[in-house]
């Protein structure tokens, strides 16, 4: 039995500490240590992007890192989005354009937008399409989501700011 | 879905990397940014028993040119070649590739030396590290080497590091200002492997004349593939239909492509063929725009 080790990972500000094994995916850290379930398991291969978080400022898929590489790093998580209550305007515009049916990809797709919008606060259809193609949506409601961040972007100001 | 376990550990230096990788032996793996590997770990494609984490290792990434080369470290994240402007600028077929990799979240994490040492068939960096004739610096026990691209990879998944080895950085050749390149891949789908793909390089003189080509095949075999053959046939010549037909003839002939899910063999060698010739127009058109 390999040593287990201590990582210390903040999350949405928050820090979690835990002893894990090394083979202890990230995602498993959120959900079953943090308690935070609003990130998604998917295909769990790196297919789907539902698993998808920002790690010190992108995007990256849960599943497909080691929660003791993420030790001493900062997490965001569709939880820690919306500030007070408040939806953040990419949520907004998301709920706004009907941009999510079973919602099960939608965390994932919300983090892509807000990581596109900070690289590109306008960007064109095809950027927008480029920017969540590692996210899949089985109900194949691409045609909103991609409106909804569309639409999200000629908001302006700091849509893609990321929250505080 | 899980990994076998393994112990981790976290690599301060080169050195101390090398020193573990050497104690382990062909048991342990280097990881960086994962993207390739950990899908393997969980599909038990790859059964490390230690894995040593570079990604912390300070001074691995890094894009910046000296000697008339471009240096990019091996932590250097795919996104990060995807932004650079001196890329932009100086080795304009890294910014075509760039972006083919993955997805945004592969990207971010996924890294240059990461991608060479897991030396897929059908990887998008090895073809035109390939073409661009560049070198890749391994730090070991026995110290420093470079190593030739066309050196470097021996067969699917396997390249030419010793065990306690780790890539560092790789060593681009600043092309002429006459020359152009190009990077074309076919996949399925956005952010699937290649189908397969084409990067080729070519310096041309005053009457259009190429001085100089270096030509790469992913998805082509087993390895990366330069294509010196189909090279030769360019070199000395005006790129015309004719020259580039003959061109990707050689190629296909050179090229022993996995058939696969993506494609037989024989689709394969056609698709390869389409996208030398169209790689090596597009490579000279971005001769005369640098003019």
């Amino acid at each position: 039995m390999p040593d287990r080790k201590r990582v210390e990972i903040k999350i949405n500000g928050e820090s979690y500490s835990a002893e894990v094994e090394p083979r202890l995916l990230l995602v498993d850290f959120l959900r079953g240590i943090a308690r935070l379930t609003g990130t998604h398991v998917g295909c769990d291969s790196s297919n789907c992007g539902a698993c998808t978080v920002m790690m010190d400022g992108v995007t990256v898929k849960s599943c497909t890192l080691f929660a003791v590489q993420a030790n001493g790093r900062e997490i965001l998580t569709i939880e820690g989005v919306a500030k007070d209550g408040d939806l953040h305007p990419i949520q907004q515009s998301f709920r706004d354009h009907h941009a999510l049916q079973c919602g099960y990809c939608t965390p994932g797709m919300v983090l892509s937008a807000l990581f596109l919008l900070s690289k590109k606060p306008n960007p064109t259809e095809r950027e927008v399409r480029l920017g969540v193609s590692g996210n899949l949506c089985r109900c194949t409601g691409y045609q909103n989501i991609v409106d909804a961040i569309l639409a999200a972007a000629k908001r302006g100001g700091q849509v893609g700011r990321r929250p505080t | 879905m899980y990994p076998a376990s393994f112990d981790y550990f976290q690599a301060e230096n080169v050195e101390q990397a090398s020193r573990l990788l050497r104690e382990y032996g062909e048991e342990a793996r280097v990881i960086a940014g994962g993207q390739s590997l950990i899908p393997f770990m969980k599909y038990r494609l790859a059964l490390p028993k230690y894995l040593v984490d570079i990604r912390g290792i300070p001074g691995l990434s890094f894009i910046d040119k000296k000697d008339g080369c471009v240096r990019i470290g091996a932590l250097t994240v795919h996104r990060e070649i995807e932004e650079s402007d001196l890329i932009r600028s100086q080795l304009p077929i890294m910014r075509d590739a760039a972006p083919l990799i993955g997805d945004p979240q592969v990207r971010n994490l996924g890294t240059l030396g990461g991608a060479l040492c897991h030396a897929d068939p059908a990887g998008d960096w090895g073809p035109v590290v390939l073409a661009l004739e560049g070198r890749l610096k391994c730090v070991g026990a026995n110290g420093e080497r470079e190593l030739e691209a066309k050196d470097f990879f021996v067969d699917a998944y396997s390249t030419r590091l010793q065990p306690d080895e780790v890539l560092t950085e790789v060593v681009l050749p600043v092309p002429g200002a006459k020359s152009g390149g190009a990077y074309l891949k076919l996949a399925r789908r956005t952010g699937d492997f290649a189908m397969a793909s084409v990067a080729v390089q070519l310096t041309l003189d005053e009457a259009g004349v190429c001085q100089h080509i270096g030509i790469g095949a992913g998805a082509a075999g087993r390895t990366p593939l330069r294509v010196p053959d189909a090279e030769g046939v360019v070199r000395g010549e005006k790129i015309s239909a004719t020259v580039l037909k003959e061109a990707a003839r050689r190629l296909s002939q050179a090229a022993d492509p996995i058939p696969d899910l993506r494609g037989s063999g024989e689709y394969k060698r056609e698709i390869l063929k389409a996208l030398l010739q169209r790689a090596a127009q597009i490579a000279a058109s971005r001769c005369k725009e640098r003019r």
